[in-house]
C-alpha cells in the first residue's frame, strides 16, 4: 500500500456510479449481480460449511434427511397407499417424489429466512441483495445432488432398470431450482417487512406437500380437488421425476403448466424483490 | 482538479412510528384500510428527515472527517454513499470505486477459521478471490495471527479477532474509502495501528471519509471536516475550527450545578460549608480540551462565621488515582480581600496537562490553617483529545495521565567533546 504504484489514484472521467432515488420500476441489474458471482459462491460455501459444523454425523445428515421420511412414509402409508401406487415398490415411488420435494421445501425455507438471517450484512455492506436468497437455494442444491446419488443406490437395491426418461431429470432439476428461486425470493422480500411470513411458512410448506402428489398417486386425489393439482407447479415436477425413475408416461401438460408458472414467478419475484429491497436496510 | 465525489442536495426521510421496524401483515392492512376510510395522507409530524439538503464535494486525496452528535446524520450519510440505503432526494456522482467499512468484521462467522473468514469477509467487502489470495500473507502478517489462522475465530481473543477483521479491510484497494467509527473498538495499541494504517491510506492519494467521535484522530488525520447537526451540514472547513465549534455547541446547554449541601462524598464529620459546584469553562461545559482551561465555581456558606476561604482540589483519574492537587494556601496570593461567611470562589487550571479521559475532583474548603469541609468526587469532567503539539500525535495512554511538553537539544559528537572539554 505504501508503494508508488498504489499512490497514483486515477479519477475517472465519467461517474463510475450515480446514487439517486430509484424510480418505482428499476432494472434488475443482472450484470451487477453477475459481477458479484464470487460472493454468491462464498455465501453458499459459508452456509454449507457452517451447516454441519459441530455435528457428530456431519455431511451424513444430507444422506439421512431424504431417507428417513421415505422410511417413515413407507412404514406408515405403504400398506394403505402402496397398492394404488402401481407396480413399483412404494419406497421408490415415494423417494422419487421426495427428492425434488425435499429440495424445494428446504430451499424455500432457507431462502425465505435468508435476508433476515443476514441482517448484519444487509445493514452494513452493499452488494446485490438478490445474491442472498440465491445463495440459500444454491446451498440446498448440494443436498439435492447427494439425494440424487442415493437414488442410484436405491434403484440398484430394488433392481429397477434404468429408464431412458432418466435423461430428462437434469431439465426437471433446473425447473425445480427455478421454482424454488422464485418462491424463495418472493418470500424472503416479504419476510423483511412482515415477520409473519417466517411463522406461517412451515404450515404453508406442509399444506403444499399435501396438495402435491408426493406420498400418494394423483388417482387417489378426490376428483373435486384435482384442480388444485392442476394449478400446483410442483405437480408436474414431482410426477416428472416419478415417471423418469419408474418409466411411467411423461406428464407433459402438468410440466408445461409448471414451467410457465415457475418462469413467470421468478421474473415477477425478482422485480418485486428489487422494489422491496430499497427499504431492507431501513426496516430490517 | 475535478472532484472524485459530488453530493448534491442529499436527503433521507424516515417514517416514524409503527410503519418503521417490524411490520405485521395485519397491522399494515389495518393501516391501509384506515387510511382509505379517513383519506389521510402521510402525517407530516410522523416524518423524520435524518438528512436534509446536504451538498459537498470531495477531491482526490482528501481525508474528510465527519463530526456531529449522535443522530446528526453522519452514519446515514455513509449508508447512502455506500449504497446500503437510498437517498429520498438528491444524487451523488462518484468518480471512483467505493469501499466501505461501516463495521469491523462484517460477515465474520464464529465457526469458520481465520483463513476462511479472510476470504469470506474480503469477498463481502468487494474483493476478488485472486486479489485476496495475493494479499493473504500480508493481511495475516498485519493482523499478527499467523499461528492461529486455521483456528475457528470463536476461539480468538477479542483483540486477535478485531485485528484480523481490520486487516482485511485495511487492504481494500478502492479509490474512495468510507469508514464509520471503527476506531472506537479495540485497545489503545490497536487503535494506534488503525490510525497508522489510515495515515498510509491517505498518503497513497486515496479519498477517505471518516466518521468519528475521536476528535483527536479527526484533527490529526483529516484535511477537511464536515460538521453535521440535526441532519444538516452545518459547516465544512478546517478540522480544528469545526471541532472547537462542535464542542462548544455540543455542551452549551448542559451547564450543571451540583448540589454539595448534602453530598454522599462528604468526609464524615465535616460541616457542609460548600453548597454547590459547577464547571464554568468558557468553551465546553463538562468537557475540556487537552491544554485548555478547566474552570469551576464553588459557592460556600459558613455557619461558624467569616473566613478567608482557601479552596483546594485533587484531580483523580478514572481509576480513582490522584493525578495532582493544588490549593491557594501553597500558591502565593491566596488572601482574598475581606473575610466573609458566604460567597463564591472560581478556580481556573490553565494549560490543563491531562490526557483524554474522565476525571473527578475532590474539593477542600477551609481557611489559612485547616480544612472545614472535604467532598470527594464532587464533580467530574471529560478531557477530550486535541492536537496539542501540532504533530497529529499524542503520547501513549500507557505513559500516564499527564501530557507535558519537553524540549530537546541535539549535541553532535564533536560538540559533546567540546562541552566536556569546557566543563572539564
Amino acid at each position: 500500500m505504501r508503494d508508488a504504484a498504489a499512490a497514483t489514484v486515477s479519477v475517472h472521467a465519467r461517474p463510475v456510479l450515480t446514487i439517486r432515488p430509484r424510480p418505482a420500476i428499476a432494472s434488475l441489474q443482472l450484470r451487477e449481480a453477475w459481477a458479484h458471482r464470487e460472493l454468491l459462491l462464498f455465501l453458499t460455501w459459508r452456509d454449507l460449511k457452517v451447516r454441519y459444523k459441530q455435528t457428530a454425523l456431519g455431511a451424513a445428515w444430507a444422506v439421512v434427511q431424504p431417507l428417513l421420511p421415505m422410511a417413515i412414509f413407507a412404514a406408515t402409508l405403504g400398506r394403505i397407499i402402496g397398492p394404488a401406487s402401481g407396480t413399483a415398490p412404494y419406497a421408490v415411488f415415494v423417494y422419487a417424489a421426495l427428492l425434488p420435494w425435499t429440495f424445494f421445501a428446504n430451499a424455500v425455507t432457507s431462502s425465505t429466512n435468508s435476508i433476515v438471517g443476514n441482517a448484519n450484512l444487509v445493514s452494513k455492506v452493499y452488494f446485490p441483495r438478490l445474491i442472498i436468497p440465491a445463495a440459500a437455494v444454491l446451498g440446498a442444491t448440494v443436498d439435492f445432488a447427494i439425494g440424487f446419488a442415493m437414488l442410484g443406490g436405491l434403484l440398484a437395491w430394488y433392481r429397477i432398470p434404468l429408464h431412458p426418461h432418466l435423461l430428462l431429470t437434469p431439465l426437471l432439476a433446473v425447473l425445480v431450482v427455478v421454482l424454488a428461486l422464485g418462491t424463495g425470493t418472493l418470500f424472503s422480500a416479504l419476510s423483511v417487512k412482515y415477520r409473519d411470513v417466517r411463522h406461517a411458512l412451515p404450515f404453508v410448506v406442509q399444506l403444499w406437500m399435501f396438495a402435491t402428489p408426493v406420498v400418494f398417486p394423483v388417482t387417489l386425489m378426490p376428483p373435486s380437488w384435482r384442480w388444485l393439482l392442476a394449478i400446483n407447479p410442483m405437480t408436474g415436477i414431482v410426477e416428472g421425476f416419478r415417471s423418469a425413475v419408474l418409466g411411467l408416461p411423461f406428464p407433459f401438460v402438468p410440466l408445461a403448466v409448471s414451467a410457465g408458472i415457475s418462469v413467470t414467478l421468478l421474473i415477477g419475484a425478482a422485480w418485486f424483490f428489487r422494489r422491496a429491497e430499497r427499504a431492507f436496510a431501513d426496516t430490517i | 482538479m475535478k472532484p472524485i465525489l459530488e453530493a448534491r442536495a442529499l436527503g433521507k426521510r424516515y417514517q416514524l412510528g409503527s410503519r418503521r421496524g417490524y411490520g405485521t401483515l395485519g397491522e399494515s392492512l389495518g393501516q391501509r384500510i384506515g387510511a382509505m376510510l379517513t383519506r389521510r395522507r402521510a402525517d407530516a409530524r410522523r416524518v423524520f428527515w435524518a438528512l436534509q439538503d446536504v451538498s459537498f464535494d470531495a477531491m482526490p486525496g482528501d481525508v474528510i472527517g465527519i463530526i456531529g452528535r449522535n443522530g446528526a446524520g453522519k452514519s446515514t450519510l455513509l449508508k447512502i454513499l455506500s449504497r446500503i440505503t437510498e437517498p429520498t432526494t438528491g444524487a451523488v456522482d462518484l468518480y471512483g470505486h467505493v469501499g466501505s467499512l461501516l463495521e469491523v468484521g462484517t460477515g465474520f462467522h464464529q465457526d469458520l477459521t481465520g483463513r476462511e473468514n479472510v476470504y469470506l469477509n474480503g469477498s463481502i467487502l468487494g474483493m476478488r478471490r485472486l486479489e485476496i489470495a495475493r494479499k493473504f500473507d500480508e493481511i495475516v502478517a498485519f493482523a499478527e495471527v499467523e499461528k492461529f489462522i486455521d483456528t475457528p475465530v470463536k476461539r480468538y481473543s477479542s483483540g486477535m479477532y478485531m485485528r484480523l477483521a481490520f486487516a482485511v479491510a485495511a487492504f481494500l484497494d478502492s479509490e474512495i474509502l468510507l469508514i464509520d467509527e471503527v476506531l472506537a473498538v479495540g485497545d489503545a495499541n490497536f487503535q494506534k495501528r488503525c490510525l497508522g494504517k489510515m495515515r498510509d491510506v491517505s498518503a497513497s492519494g486515496r479519498t477517505v471519509l471518516f466518521v468519528s467521535h475521536n476528535l483527536a484522530a479527526v484533527e490529526s488525520l483529516c484535511n477537511r471536516c464536515l460538521y453535521f447537526s440535526n441532519g444538516r451540514l452545518e459547516a465544512s472547513g478546517a478540522p480544528r475550527e469545526l471541532i472547537t465549534r462542535y464542542l462548544s455547541a455540543d455542551a452549551a446547554p448542559t451547564r450543571t450545578v451540583i448540589n454539595l449541601a448534602s453530598h454522599a462524598g462528604r468526609r464524615s464529620g465535616c460541616e457542609p460549608v460548600m453548597q454547590s459546584v459547577s464547571l464554568v469553562n468558557a468553551d465546553a461545559g463538562a468537557t475540556v480540551r487537552m491544554g485548555g482551561t478547566l474552570a469551576f465555581q464553588v459557592d460556600f456558606q459558613c455557619e461558624r462565621g467569616a473566613i478567608a476561604p482557601v479552596l483546594g482540589l485533587v484531580i483523580r483519574n478514572g481509576y480513582g488515582h490522584p493525578v495532582f492537587g493544588i490549593n491557594n494556601r501553597i500558591v502565593p496570593g491566596y488572601r482574598f480581600a475581606a473575610p466573609s461567611d458566604a460567597g463564591s470562589l472560581i478556580c481556573r487550571v490553565r494549560d490543563l496537562p491531562l490526557m483524554p479521559g474522565t476525571y473527578s475532583i475532590d474539593l477542600f474548603l477551609g481557611d489559612a490553617y485547616r480544612d472545614y469541609d472535604v467532598v470527594h468526587d464532587a464533580i467530574s469532567f471529560d478531557v477530550v483529545a486535541a492536537d496539542v503539539f501540532g504533530s497529529g500525535r499524542l503520547p501513549d495512554a500507557e505513559c500516564g495521565p499527564i501530557c507535558w511538553p519537553a524540549s530537546w537539544t541535539y549535541l553532535p559528537k564533536q560538540s559533546v567533546a567540546a562541552v566536556e572539554a569546557r566543563s572539564g
